[in-house]
Formats: structure tokens, sequence, C-alpha cells
């Protein structure tokens, strides 16, 4: 089997839109290595891959992703889940407008079936606004802060 | 009805499918999507639509956590898993239950029965149901005693296996001695477990099954059978309703037999019961049940005029059955195409792309259940199916009829599809004499 130029551009696809870091394919006429581990944290989200489908929709999409200002990075939620400001009522926001955030700081918390996950900004900056209010569904890729990303 | 918001966890012709049902219902619907079906047809329809993963169908139509918190946070009342991904999972079933939402579909422990192929053997045997002459194996002295008292040719599987993995035929005693230490080898090194089980290979069968629905009360009845005969690769491509040439005898038989198993299992809402019929000696035996609305399930639509997934909703809601058997009327016949995406020239590999043009017949006597249209991707993440094609008239010969127009005159543009192979086997004399087997279609001339 012969690999085309569409075949890897599909292979990318799918391994861009897919969790793994690392991926190894190893078949008799080919064998394939990526490694993006390097490249995944702090990972600017304005180089998210193309919305699959280019064409307008017959019906709005499921949540309408704000054309980001240019320079700002987005935040987005890595699954779907509840969005939680605050560690409990008792605490205070993980993050306000004007925080400055670094890659690994906690920004919110998003609970599936009472699992609470801590997400990290992923990129360092500071917070210009915030998308999305406490308590609310929030859906996979939605996106949650707004960067200003440092450095630029 | 106490529902008034569905959550609809799958994809596809049975998103839209329910969508549309809940519409003339007034039942709110939310969609969870994936990234990849954003823009799809049902995401389109349905009132709401949230994305509850990326493509990959273990990171999104897969995870039991997300859809029941996505079915919470968008307040619906119920979860309708539509067939395949989670629609028989056990842990979705409870998960439902356990979050305070109906579950459109059997309870857990059912569907865990049921899908547990011995356990269902087992349950269908003492329910008296005939199932196919087999049992597990520690010698050879033993499998060479099974096939002395039922015949060659046998079948050798691994009892830890599945999938049709390691799976030996043996059509002789000197075969039987010879593949029997190399069927225990290879069960030991795919399973890790030696142990077999030996079948009689029912060499010539066809696939008949029959629907039923059960109410939260313990009421059921049967809406018909289906032939699921015409498959390729186990996959069944046409489907219809009654199953031609079925003596009425071995027709009651089967229904008596698929009530009796359902009374046993316990089980509540739509479900299949499936049944291998041996077309050498007619003798039936129970294959298993499927605990899910089927992708066939508008053959049997066509027949009764039932609307099965209001019946779901109905019998979730926990509503006795509004008919009785003797009130289910089979009206004329009906026969089901599936039209998937895949390339002929390709050994029929799946073909997904962009849809540039879909234009559908109309014509009397035929119903299409699809997502497609013009414009629609077929993403490469799931099952190439991109419609269902149905005709019914009053008597076979017109539902064939219908069906050959309605292929000849389907217009489909940027993928590649099986509609040729479909009209061959509507157009072929041995189909059109009815009660083929499930081999027919690959002994067939190419």
């Amino acid at each position: 089997m012969a690999l085309t130029d569409e075949d890897v551009s599909e292979i990318l696809r799918i391994i861009d839109e897919s969790a793994v870091e690392e991926l190894t394919i190893e078949t008799p006429s080919f064998s394939l290595h990526v490694n993006r581990s390097a490249a995944a944290p702090g990972r600017d989200r304005l180089a998210a891959p193309a919305p699959i489908d280019p064409e307008p929709a017959a019906a709005p999409p499921p949540h309408s992703p704000a054309t980001p200002a240019p320079g700002a990075a987005e935040i987005e939620a890595p699954m779907l889940g509840t969005f939680y400001r605050t560690e409990s009522p008792a605490h205070p926001p993980f993050v306000e407008v004007g925080d400055a955030v670094a890659p690994d700081t906690v920004v919110c918390l998003i609970e599936v079936m009472k699992l609470m996950n801590h997400i990290q900004a992923g990129v360092a900056g500071t917070i210009v606004e915030i998308l999305a209010r406490s308590g609310e569904l929030v859906e996979f890729g939605q996106p949650l802060f707004r960067v200003a990303p440092a450095g630029e | 009805m106490t529902i008034a918001r569905l959550f609809i966890a799958n994809r596809g012709e049975i998103a839209v499918r329910i969508v549309r049902t809940c519409r003339e219902l007034g039942i709110e619907t939310v969609v969870g999507v994936s990234t990849a079906d954003r823009d799809s047809m049902a995401a389109g329809l349905a009132d709401r639509a949230v994305v509850i993963g990326p493509p990959h169908a273990s990171d999104s139509y897969l995870r039991v956590d997300t859809i029941v918190q996505a079915a919470l946070g968008t307040g619906a009342d119920a979860i309708h898993p539509g067939y395949g991904f989670l629609a028989e999972s056990p842990a979705l079933a409870e998960a439902t239950t356990q979050a305070g939402l109906r579950f459109v579909g059997p309870p857990a422990a059912v569907i865990a029965t049921a899908g547990d192929k011995l356990a269902a053997r087992a349950l269908a045997q003492r329910a008296g149901l005939p199932v196919v002459p087999g049992r597990e194996i520690a010698t050879l002295e033993e499998a060479e005693a099974f096939a002395r008292e039922h015949g060659y040719p046998v079948l050798l599987k691994a009892a830890a296996g599945g999938g049709g993995r390691g799976i030996k035929l043996a059509g002789d005693l000197a075969q039987l001695r010879l593949r029997h230490g190399l069927a225990r080898a290879e069960a030991g090194a795919a399973f890790g477990d030696e142990r077999l089980y030996i079948e009689r290979l029912i060499a010539s069968a066809r696939h008949i099954e029959v629907q039923i629905a059960a109410d939260e009360r313990g009421g059921v009845i049967h809406l018909g059978e289906r032939d699921c005969s015409t498959q390729r690769r186990y996959q069944k491509l046409v489907e219809e309703a009654p199953a031609p040439a079925l003596e009425p005898r071995l027709r009651a038989a089967l229904l008596d037999a698929a009530i009796a198993f359902a009374k046993a299992i316990g089980y509540r809402n739509l479900g299949t019961v499936e049944f291998v019929l041996d077309a050498d000696t007619g003798e039936h035996h129970f294959l298993e049940c499927n605990c899910r609305i089927q992708v066939e399930h508008p053959v049997t639509e066509a027949l009764t005029g039932l609307d099965l997934v209001a019946l779901q909703l109905a019998i979730a809601d926990g509503e006795p059955l509004a008919c009785a058997q003797r009130d289910v009327a089979f009206d004329g016949h009906a026969i089901e195409c599936r039209l998937v995406a895949e390339d002929p020239a390709a050994g029929f590999a799946p073909s997904p792309g962009r849809v540039t043009r879909f234009a559908l017949p109309d014509l009397a006597g035929l119903r299409v259940d699809t997502h497609c249209r013009d414009g629609t991707l077929i993403p490469p993440y799931y099952d190439s199916l991109m419609a269902k094609l149905i005709a019914h008239a009053p008597d076979r010969d017109g539902a064939l009829a219908t069906m050959g127009r309605a292929l000849e005159q389907l217009e489909v543009e940027g993928v590649r599809t099986n509609r040729e192979l479909l009209a061959r086997i509507i157009a072929d004399p041995r189909f059109r004499a009815g009660a083929v087997t499930t081999t027919w279609l690959e002994q067939a001339p190419a």
C-alpha cells in the first residue's frame, strides 16, 4: 500500500485532533513516528487547526467561539462538564481579570460526574476576559478565558 | 409523557430519526456531538447540540461520564443511546439511572445478561428455546464425543474468545484430530486461556430476528420478524419483512420463542431476539438478544404502522403498551437497503469524504432515513452508513420494484457507495426467489 499526500495529511489531521502526544505506526511499507509533546504545553490556541467543515452550516454551531482579538490566546475547555471558577463556594476564584498566569496555573475546575478536574492555563500571560460563567455547562473546546500572551 | 427533554447520545441517521419523532411528540432534543459532527444534520435539527469531545468515539460518543454530565447539564430527563456506541453498555444504563434520568432501553442487568453470550444461551435453554448444539470441551475425546452425537462439520472456538478469532472448522474426524491441538494452542496464545468451545456448524443458515416490545409491568408483544440473511462479511446489507417463504408453523414458533426469551430475561423496552434457521433441516436456534433499537427497525414500522422510537419513549416513560398483540396488524411487504460510503473498487473499504451531491428519488412507498444532503462530510471516524432506503408495497414484487427504481434514481457524488451492489442484489434471481442464506452473496459470481 503506497501512501499518498492526502493520506499523510489525513493521518496528521487525525493525530492533531486526538489526545495522543506520541505515536508510532509501523507497517511493512512505511513507518511513521510523531512526537508533539515538546510543543504541547502553552500552545497558542490561535494555532488551532481550521474547523473540519469550512462551509457555512445550515444551523449555527453548537457553541460560537468569539473571534479572539489579535495577539490574544484562548484557554479552551479540554472536556465537557460543569465550569467552576472556585475550589468551593468558600474559596476565592482561581484567577481574575488582570491576573498573570503561567502554563501550569490552575484557572478553573471542570466537574464531570462528581469528578473535579483542575484545568491549567497552558499558556503564559495575563487574563483579559472570562468567557464562561461559574456553574454552567461548558462544551469540549469552548473558550473559557482570553489571555494576552506574555512576551509579545 | 413526562419526558420533556431528551438527550440523544448518538450521531448519523439514527440521531436524525430520533429527533424527528421527538418533534412530533413535542419533546425537546439535545444531541451530544463530537467536534467532527458539529455541522451534522442532527445537530442542526435538534433544539440544542453540545460538543462532548474530539472526533474519536473513545473520547466522545463512548464516554459514559461525559454523556451523563451533558444530559444533566442541559436539563434532559432521559437519554436515548440509539444503536452502536453505548447502546448496549450496562454502564451507561446504570449511570443514567443513578443520575436520576430515564434510560431509553432495558435495565443494566438485562443488558449485561444478554451481552454475555454463554449466560444468554443458558437462559434461552432454560426458557425452552433451541440453541445451536455446542459445549465447552476439555479434551480431544470430549470433542470427538460431541461430533459423534451431533455430526460434522463442527467449529472449534476459543471459549474466552470473540470476534471470530481462532475459529477452526473440522469437516470430519481426521480434521478434528488435526485441528484440535492447533485451536487449543492458538486460544492460549491469543487469550491466555486454552479452553475450547465446540459447536455444530450450520452450513446453510438464514438469519431471522423477531422484534419485541415489553413495558415496565412485564407486558410483552412481538412486532413480527425480519429476514436479515443478505450479509457481506457478517454485515447486514438488505433486510425485509415478512421473511420470504417461511412456513406459518415455523414463523409462529419463532415469535413464541422470542416472547418466551423476553419474559425469561425480564426484558423491558424495545429489543430483538435473533435466530439462525438451518435451511437444510428447518430447525431454528436462538442466537442472541439485541438490547437496542435496530438499524433495520423501519421495515417493521412500515408493516405495523407503528413509530418504534415513540414506543421506546412511551415505555421508558412508564406507560403500558398501548396495543395488545391482537391489535398489531402487518400490512404488505417492506425491504430495506443500507447505503454505505464504501468503495467497491477497493474491496469495499470505507470511503469517507464530502458528499457533493445527494439526490433522493421521490417515489410512492419509499422512505429514506439519512443524515446526508449536498455538502455533508462523511468523517473517517465512524461507521459508513449514509442512508437506509425502505420500500413498502402490498406485496414483495411491488417492494422489489420500488427498491429497484429507487436505487437506479438515487444520485450520490463525492464519495463511493455500494449503490450498484445493492441494485445487483435486488435484481438477482436468487434474491428475488426469496429464502436466501447468509453466504449467498459471497457465493455469487462477480
